[in-house]
């Protein structure tokens, strides 16, 4: 044998994937320490302090956040730069997500400080913007769900929108008219017609999934197409009866509105407690679903079939799992979870249904999916920085800083999609994801 | 004692009789070789037998009782389990997980009762020598481990009767021989064993009786202590059948490839070729030997362009490509026989003249401006399938109706076709006939006397022995061992594809 030269192992420290999205980061962190020193921080030199409620006045008591934006804009600004120095000499090896977010964290700190220092209310409910952030995002993230447990086993679902509004109006039409009349006793915040209507929707859910699955699973319909139609479908369905039907009939479009329940004890924490404690059933919905779906999931017998259906259904097969029902089932699940989802726009909310009052949520939520990387727990958290973002432009609207609300509002989006470019890297879906299952 | 048979079995895919009333017999404590080229039907018979596929006709006993099948589920119910040619294995679960998938031990709430899992997962690979880690993670260890996963997952399932399909062409030497310890191992354990494979070595070496299967139809039987490979090759293809490739020594020329500490990185960015360095030269074969997965699919995709190189530098003849484009590669007059021909050397829907013309489709004299020329296509295409003995209906047939050798003659005929000064061939002759292998090898040769640098890649111990005039072998992405063709055993190059060599 002539023996090889024994060459040196390679030694890379940093991939060239990771040196470019450190450049990323860090190039953003500089971008996002110019913009706060430059038009945050001079600016403010004047503008005085700023004002955070921590809470309403039936919350619990808990003390206001005064600050001065000019400090607050410069010191943050002066850390943004810091941290975009050494992540682009070094990097933060493993602590480059924790960095990221709390960067993230300062820099929309250090906006809306200076944003309400700017207007001339000076002060905000910080409370009331979290609380509707959770709210925002009850819709986005049981979307995200019913997409979780659908491509999990390998089926995409592009119909959550549609499975949303099919939700969203069933539920209202079928409470309307069962509740009405003397005041009922409420269960969990809704009279029982209230809770048909939820049971309702969530029929319509597995309803309009039953669909999508008999056509891309039994009829190897192309999987996006049939999303799509379905979608369309249910628009232009609500909207007609919406214009023709509920418009003559308003009875019919009156639904009950679900209550906030205070959890005991818990919703007595200051600041916390209103935040997260006091919702009304379909919040706290939402919460145990991501619990109870990624025990389901991760944990159960249940769960680690429909996963390995939705990596490897050929190996599943060969094991005796039943690929077939394994899908069905799973995208019926999630159509349930949608039609709940959908139940919120109206009886969790204001009670009546508009036409298209979805609004593309159902879309956003297929985005929180892949940002939570098919995860529940995952899809919770995309839907939370989305919800934020939607509540943040409200508060900027509120708050009138003199520059246009439009042009404030896009502020929040923007950082999400750097946020999301730089964070998410590469997000790997269920193997199978998209392809039909054809047995010999 | 159990045995089980198959009787009469057929089975028609379109326009293939892939079982043609097949009958087979095994029983516990013995193990049934069953021999048959690629093609030959046994992967189907076999599918069958584990109630995948249903046959058109013919009955499966257990104990003389008959059986129906319709899913896997009933065959593994009935005691059969089989290790597939392709593992059957999910890349991102545990080694546990895998086991377990379908018969899990659950608590109440069909919660899995993961250390129960994992306790009975150790059990069966210490009573049986089948070391594995019940954590790691499927797509992070070697594909020998994966294969012991797959037996662990039958012998999970209390299996009587056993069937592996091709089980050793993912192996290295040594590798082959702790599996045929582990096989004897069950037969005393009083399995019943249906082991497959196309090598005639290894079906003499370990089975009790042999089956030969040719074209859909059993052929015959052997008894393996009196019979040869010579006898066995000729049951199998039909005719004698040349075992070595017959070639004159190499007379090397100048340096056409030569790479320098070359570091490529794998879709999940870790290291996949570590700082690896060699040359081809003119009128050489040089074989590339190495277990699946030791970086040898990094390096032909880093060396044809189709990866990007992370560090150091490779130049075909005398210009640097480090970082040249797939199509400048080509255009230095490269041919690729890429590794899987399916998705990556030939458009399977597209017509053979389609397929013969994807290289040079965009210049005379195929097409001239935005217009293709249709006729000249067709008739290069025309001469190339003369030429390199594609046998087909015609040119404009869809590549998916070939078969597996034809269509690899295709994507030959295609890259050798014109002149080249280095080939770089990844599993050229993977999972096709005997009758194809012998005239693709024959190409190869004929290349290298014409003057081309050849780098041939394959995890076929025996290709490589036969074809090269020098062997490399990689292991954990780096080059361990480099031999002289003729000069060197088995045993030895198969010690270096395991690590052992340094
Ligand atoms: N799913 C299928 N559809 C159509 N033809 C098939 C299918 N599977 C195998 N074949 C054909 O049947 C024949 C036997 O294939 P196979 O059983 O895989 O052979 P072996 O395992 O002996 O190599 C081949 O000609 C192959 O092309
Ligand atoms: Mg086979």
């Amino acid at each position: 044998m002539t023996a090889a030269a024994t060459t040196p192992d390679a030694v890379i420290v940093r991939t060239p994937a990771e040196i470019k999205r450190s450049r990323y980061l860090g190039i953003t962190y500089l971008f996002l320490a110019v913009v706060v020193l430059w038009f945050f921080a001079r600016w403010s030199v004047d503008l005085g302090n700023f004002t955070f409620k921590l809470a309403r006045p039936t919350d619990p008591s808990a003390p206001d956040l005064t600050l001065s934006a000019g400090r607050v804009t410069l010191i943050v600004g002066v850390i943004l730069a810091a941290m975009g120095g050494v992540q682009l000499a070094r990097g933060f090896g493993k602590m480059n997500n924790l960095v990221l977010a709390i960067g993230l964290f300062l820099f929309i700190f250090a906006f809306l400080g200076w944003a309400t220092a700017q207007s001339s209310i000076g002060a905000f409910s910080m409370v009331g913007m979290m609380k509707t952030t959770i709210v925002r995002s009850v819709p986005i993230t049981l979307g995200a769900l019913a997409g979780v447990m659908s491509e999990r086993v390998a089926v995409i679902n592009i119909a959550i929108e549609g499975q949303l509004l099919g939700g969203a109006f069933v539920a209202v039409v079928v409470a309307s008219p069962l509740t009405g009349g003397e005041d009922p006793t409420l269960i969990l915040g809704s009279p029982i017609g209230g809770w048909i209507g939820v049971g309702a929707a969530v029929f319509a859910g597995m309803l309009l999934a039953w669909v999508l699955a008999v056509l891309s699973i039994r009829y190897v319909v192309d999987q996006i197409i049939v999303g799509v139609v379905i979608t369309i479908f249910v628009t232009g369905m609500t909207s007609f009866l919406a214009l023709r039907w509920l418009a003559d009939n308003p009875e019919l479009n009156k639904g009950p509105i679900f209550k906030s329940i205070g959890i005991p004890l818990l919703s007595d924490i200051p600041f916390l407690g209103p935040v997260l404690f006091d919702h009304n059933i379909f919040v706290f919905g939402s919460f145990i679903l991501v619990a109870f779906l990624t025990f389901l999931l991760f944990r159960t017998r249940w769960g680690l079939r429909a996963r390995a259906v939705g990596e490897h259904p050929k190996a599943a097969d060969t094991l005796g799992v039943n690929v077939y029902r394994t899908r069905y089932l799973n995208v019926i699940i999630g159509g349930a979870v949608a039609g709940f989802g959908g139940a919120f726009f109206t009886l969790g909310s204001v009670g009546r249904f508009d036409e298209n009052m979805t609004n593309g949520r159902g879309f956003i939520g297929l985005a929180a999916m892949i940002f939570g990387r098919w995860h529940p727990v995952g899809a919770m958290a995309a839907g939370l920085v989305f919800g934020f973002a939607d509540a943040m432009s409200q508060t900027l609207g509120i708050l009138q800083t003199g520059i246009p609300s439009e042009f404030l509002g896009m502020v929040p989006f923007i950082a999400t999609i750097l946020v999301v470019a730089g964070l998410v890297g590469k997000a790997r879906p269920p193997a199978a994801d998209g392809q039909p299952y054809i047995k010999q | 004692m159990a045995t089980l048979e198959l009787r009469g079995i057929t089975k028609r895919f379109p326009g293939v009789l892939a079982n043609d009333s097949v009958d087979l017999k095994v029983s516990s404590g013995e193990i049934l070789g069953l021999l048959g080229e690629n093609g030959a039907g046994k992967t189907t018979l076999m599918n069958i037998l584990y109630g995948l596929y249903s046959a058109d006709e013919g009955e499966i006993l257990i104990d003389d009782v008959p059986q129906s099948f319709a899913g896997p589920g009933d065959a593994i119910a009935a005691g059969i389990g089989m290790v597939h040619q392709h593992f059957m294995l999910v890349p991102v679960f545990t080694v546990t997980e895998n086991v377990v998938l379908g018969v899990e031990p659950v608590g109440p709430g069909g919660v899995i009762n993961i250390k129960e899992a994992k306790r009975e997962v150790r059990e069966i690979s210490q009573r049986y020598g089948l070391e594995v880690d019940p954590d790691a993670i499927i797509e992070d260890i070697p594909v020998g481990i994966q294969q012991r996963v797959e037996i662990i997952k039958v012998l999970f399932r209390n299996a009587e009767f056993l069937i592996f399909d091709e089980p050793t062409a993912v192996l290295t030497p040594q590798e082959i021989e702790e599996f045929f310890g582990i096989l004897n191992g069950l037969r005393e354990a009083g399995k019943a064993i249906i082991f497959i494979t196309h090598k005639l070595k290894e079906v003499i070496e370990v089975s009790d009786d042999i089956a030969v299967l040719r074209r859909g139809a059993m052929v015959g039987g052997a008894d393996p202590a009196t019979t040869t490979e010579a006898d066995l090759a000729n049951l199998m293809v039909g005719r004698p059948v040349e075992l070595v490739v017959a070639k004159e020594d190499s007379e090397p020329g100048a340096q056409v490839l030569t790479v320098s500490d070359l570091v490529v990185l794998d879709d999940r960015d870790q290291v996949a070729v570590n700082s690896i360095s060699f040359d081809v030269k003119a009128g050489e074969i040089v074989g590339v030997a190495g277990v699946q997965g030791n970086g040898q699919t990094e390096l032909v995709e880093a060396l044809t362009g189709l990866r990007g190189v992370a560090a150091g530098t490779v130049t075909i003849g005398g210009k640097d490509v480090t970082h040249a484009t797939p199509r400048q590669i080509h255009e230095s007059s490269v041919a690729h026989v890429p590794e899987d021909r399916q998705r990556s050397g030939l458009v399977m829907s597209f017509s053979i003249t389609e397929n013969m013309v994807l290289d040079g489709y965009y210049h005379e004299p195929y097409s001239s401006g935005i217009k293709m020329d249709w006729d000249s296509a067709r008739s290069k295409a025309e001469e190339l399938v003369e030429q390199y003995d594609v046998r087909t209906p015609g040119t404009e047939v869809a590549a998916n109706t070939l078969s597996g050798g034809n269509q690899q003659k295709v994507i030959v005929a295609r890259e050798f076709g014109r002149d080249v000064q280095l080939v770089v061939a990844s599993q050229p002759t993977r999972g096709i006939d005997v009758g194809s292998i012998e005239y693709i090898h024959e190409r190869i040769v004929e290349e290298r006397d014409q003057g081309a640098a050849l780098l041939i890649v394959s995890t076929e111990l025996d290709e490589v022995m036969a074809l090269s005039d020098r062997i490399l072998v990689m292991f954990d992405g780096k080059v361990v061992a480099e031999y002289r063709g003729g000069a060197v055993t088995a045993e030895e190059i198969g010690l270096a594809m395991a690590g052992a060599a340094t």
